[in-house]
């Protein structure tokens, strides 16, 4: 029978399904991070060991200091958080990708820059922006500590299997679009619940044409519409990427792995339970305007009238939404001033992300504040060989060390009260850089732009004869 | 875990769509090793004004709500963030019940391994106990798990679906590590077979 490639990577774990339908998964990677302490508190309790150390990865990322690493964590209970992570690992036999490791990054960029993230796995961690790895063909999806505590003792999970959703965008991006704006387009029109109780795969040549951050961006913010994870089907774009990474399989080993992994794309005839088409052309640079990331519209648009919209509970949100963003129906979003600019984070903290933002910004100055937090240790290294942290240097945003930082603000990089940021991350959401803070969500080059011209800004304008 | 068989108390209304859990538990309140407690930052940005006071406007600061033990809100309740301290922070308040049209994913398991019981109903009968749980301190509904319905003030009862292993499981106070050690023996057999089903791995 024709199966998705959804369902061939769920077969390919099902251990035993019961008759209510939910099925015991097999687990091939977890990821941890310092929200960690729990589940290994639950294991604890029980003496429990841990079924597969060799298959349990630690990463700190989410307390981490971006400035000033060298003198230590100052806040004690900041500093707890971290240390925690590195005495469990130990404990228990688990690598750890800690604070002072060349590789420390955030987990969902530095684990598959380590080779690993491969296609065809079962990855998950505590943390909803699992869904990134799935870019690579791998099932991943992010669970709650408890489950992370069952993932540590048995190597498994139960799940319910979701329904298969195909998300297809045909046709060639326009030049200056970029995953941001296509995962954002998405989302405005699917809702963030579009995808609730979905796995989705992404398809259509214009997927194809991604690179391989490009699909990680897509991936990651594939949880905001709701969606359990999204995938892409593994090709010749993944296989390149993965060649020579220090955990893929080298040589010999390698060759047969692509050949198994080419067999994992869905089936030409096979069958979703949704589907879902977009037009690559008419997607825009998109930002956000809301405290959700379904509030979101092209740069050239205006922010919507809550009278127009006649569905009470959304008129009410929206009015709400701009209660807190402090915004006025019918303003164009291009009119929108900011305090400052956020660009790193899971989604759009990787290598070509900042290339995006520092063609951009190069030869010219912010008149805002701004951070800049490459995803990893090693993408800061290779920004730094590439001369981007001059550029962002020269324009005067500050160019920090690799974490969560200002997506989550748990280590203290924090937008103030009242403050409007326009920002790289994934989640708009109130108080989400801070409490008051107001998040405006967009891709990297679009964030520069912001940072150039104090307000929203279609990157294009100031991209124009330098691409 | 706490059984969870019938359930009688006051039900709150939470109007809102979406309510993501940085809504409901903020990061502020993660660093905490203890799991009891959280009950405090519940809904912390809504429920607190900047110098710590509490909203007056804010349903769970008003006296008919403040005992309030089952939760009314609106579609894709708990998205956002996997942290389980969303409902550890509802249990620690007092509720264990939400009844929305639809959850996020991660929030609904995360519900279950708390003995939180979230239940889905249709967008006509989540306004049908929307307007129940208005009516303040008499807003009171009772939530049977083994007969699957939630009886009204004025005896309307509403039917909802919910998975016979889950259900289960909260009304015995199961949890899944036990329930998965009985498959050891297929777990040991799919894991000889894995290495050989990926060896890249």
């Amino acid at each position: 029978m024709s199966r998705t490639i959804i369902d061939k990577l769920w077969d390919a774990h099902a251990i035993t399904t019961r008759e209510d339908g939910m099925s015991l998964l097999w687990i091939d990677r977890h990821l941890l991070h310092e929200g960690s302490f729990h589940a290994f508190d639950q294991l604890d309790k029980r003496a429990a060991a841990v079924a597969h150390p060799e298959a349990t990865f630690g990463v700190a990322d989410h307390y981490v200091p971006t400035r000033g690493r060298a003198k230590g964590i100052a806040n004690s209970e900041i500093a707890r958080m971290v240390d925690l992570l590195k005495e469990n690992t130990q404990r228990h036999h688990i690598r750890l990708i800690g604070l002072d490791d060349s590789r420390q990054g955030i987990v969902h960029v530095t684990i598959p820059e380590q080779g690993l993230t491969l296609p065809g796995l079962t990855i998950v961690c505590g943390d909803s922006h699992t869904s990134t790895h799935g870019a690579f063909g791998a099932y991943a999806f992010g669970i709650g500590a408890s489950e992370v505590a069952h993932v540590l003792m048995t190597q498994t999970l139960w799940q319910k299997k979701p329904k298969r959703m195909r998300i297809t965008i045909e046709g060639a991006l326009g030049s200056g679009i970029t995953a941001k704006d296509v995962a954002l387009t998405i989302i405005a029109r699917i809702g963030a619940d579009g995808a609730q109780g979905c796995a989705i795969e992404y398809a259509g040549s214009a997927i194809r044409c991604l690179s391989m951050e490009g699909r990680m961006t897509l991936c990651n913010l594939s949880i905001e519409a709701g969606g359990r994870l999204g995938l892409v089907a593994p090709d010749e774009t993944t296989f390149a990427w993965l060649q020579g990474r220090s955990f893929a399989p080298q040589a010999k080993a390698f060759d047969e792995a692509v050949e198994a992994w080419r067999a994992l794309g869905s089936d030409s005839d096979a069958k979703f339970d949704r589907e879902a088409s977009f037009a690559a052309r008419e997607i825009a640079p998109t930002v956000t305007w809301g405290v959700s990331p379904e509030h979101a519209a092209p740069i050239d648009g205006a922010i919507p009238d809550p009278a127009n919209i006649r569905d009470a509970s959304r008129a009410a949100a929206v009015r709400d939404a701009l209660a807190y963003m402090d915004l006025k129906a019918g303003t164009s979003l291009a009119a929108i001033r900011i305090d400052r600019v956020f660009i790193g984070s899971c989604t759009n903290g990787r290598i070509e992300d900042l290339r995006a933002a520092a063609a951009v910004l190069a030869g010219r100055q912010a008149v805002v504040p701004g951070l800049v937090s490459p995803g990893s240790s090693r993408v800061k290294r290779q920004a730094e060989e590439e001369g981007l942290d001059r550029i962002f240097r020269d324009a005067g945003l500050e160019w920090a060390d690799s974490g969560c930082s200002m997506c989550v603000g748990m280590n203290g990089d924090v937008v103030a009260a009242g403050e409007r940021c326009a920002s790289t991350t994934n989640r708009n959401f109130k108080g989400r850089q801070g409490p008051g803070a107001r998040t405006h969500l967009m891709s990297p080059a679009m964030a520069a732009a912001a940072a150039v011209r104090g307000q929203l800004t279609d990157a294009r304008e100031l991209l124009a004869g330098r691409t | 875990m706490d059984k969870f068989t019938t359930l009688t108390g006051v039900a709150a209304p939470l109007e809102i769509d979406n309510v993501d859990t940085d809504m409901i538990i903020p990061k502020q309140y993660l660093k905490t090793i203890k799991r009891t407690g959280l009950g405090a930052g519940l809904f912390s940005e809504m429920r607190y004004a900047d110098d710590g006071s509490p909203n007056p406007d804010f349903v769970l600061n008003k006296p008919a709500y403040s005992k309030a033990r089952i939760l009314v809100a609106g579609d894709n309740f708990g998205c956002g963030s996997s942290r389980e301290h969303a409902p550890w922070a509802l249990l620690d308040f007092g509720i264990r019940c939400v009844i929305s049209t639809d959850f996020a994913d991660i929030f609904y398991n995360n519900c279950f391994k708390n003995g939180i019981l979230p239940i889905k109903v249709s967008p006509e009968d989540l306004e049908k106990l929307m307007d129940d749980a208005r009516r303040g301190a008499n807003a009171t509904l009772t939530v049977d798990l083994l007969a699957q319905e939630i009886k009204g003030p004025d005896g309307g009862t509403v039917r909802f679906e919910i998975d016979a292993f889950r259900k289960h499981c909260l009304i015995e106070g199961l949890d899944d590590i036990g329930l998965t050690m009985v498959e050891a023996g297929a777990i040991k057999s799919f894991e000889s077979n894995a290495a050989s089903a990926r060896p890249w791995n």
